[in-house]
């Protein structure tokens, strides 16, 4: 699906980045250890996270990921979202907790992306 | 696979700081960004990002002064060396085990910490190779075989 479906669907708040109509979401991931997302995450995944720093941004932009949602009310700051611009990783936030975005997701029909 | 002969023998050094978040992981990019140029198996590209980013953030995180990350591209593989000056590691054994992390409660709370980064560089990278001296630095060395 479309990463503008999942804006839509999920009500997100989309600080930056992305071509919402062009870019295509495979997949999600949820996790908040880096560790462990830049080995598991894949491709076109929607990254679910209550981590709102800059190092978002480079792991994202390194695993060519469809957008990050930082969810739970939580919100980047203007230096997270500058790098976020540069380096053109769509942001989004969510008032909804984590667990919510994902079980809606999921409910879309996202799945853990296999490849 | 094929390196292109343009990429014969390229070998390039970045600097990475020490402690600095806002740039940290700006020599994976650029590594991730020249692979790409040269049209590396996309596969291998991941696994190489990965592991860079790993060491980039282990300079970040646990070296005093950060340290250097050097990409050598050869016809018939990638490779990839993290050097520091210190602190060291006292048991590389111990480091190389999965969840083992000295990080502080600060890093931690970044996601930083998971005790995975060499075990991920370990799955990831064809040979891998680290020595260290407590006192003098850390030496770790990744090759990626274009196979
Ligand atoms: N360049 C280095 N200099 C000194 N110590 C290091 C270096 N790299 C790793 N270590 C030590 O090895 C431990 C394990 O490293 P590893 O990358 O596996 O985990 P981590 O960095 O603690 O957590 P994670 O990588 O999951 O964020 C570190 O906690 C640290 O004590
Ligand atoms: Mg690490």
């Amino acid at each position: 699906m479309k990463l503008r479906q999942v804006v839509n669907e999920l009500n997100l708040e989309h600080l930056c980045g992305g071509d919402l109509d062009s870019v295509e979401v495979t997949g999600g991931y949820t996790s908040d250890l880096m560790s462990d997302v830049i080995a598991k995450a894949k491709k076109g995944d929607v990254w679910i996270t209550n981590q709102k720093h800059l190092n978002i941004v480079a792991v994202a932009s390194l695993l060519n990921l469809a957008g990050v949602i930082v969810a739970g009310g939580l919100r980047p700051d203007d230096a997270t979202i500058e790098k976020a611009k540069e380096e053109n990783v769509s942001l989004f936030v969510s008032d909804l907790p984590a667990f919510e975005v994902v079980g809606r997701l999921y409910n879309m029909g996202l799945r853990t992306n296999a490849g | 696979m094929e390196v292109s002969n343009r990429a014969e023998g390229l070998k390039e050094t970045y600097d990475v700081a020490g402690r600095d978040f806002s740039s940290a992981g700006a020599a994976s990019s650029r590594i991730k960004r020249i692979l790409q140029q040269i049209g590396v198996d996309q596969g291998i590209i991941r696994r190489i990002a990965v592991s860079s980013y790993e060491a980039e953030m282990n300079l970040v995180i646990h070296a005093s002064n950060g340290g250097r990350i050097t990409l050598d591209i050869s016809p018939d593989a990638v490779t990839i060396l993290v050097e520091d000056d210190g602190p060291g590691i006292t048991d590389i054994k111990k480091a190389m085990q999965p969840g083992y992390s000295t990080a502080s409660d600060e890093i931690r709370e970044m996601g930083f910490g998971a005790g995975m980064g060499l075990p991920n560089m370990q799955s990831c990278a064809d040979e891998l190779e680290i020595s260290s001296e407590p006192g003098v630095g850390t030496t770790l060395k990744m090759v990626f075989m274009n196979r």
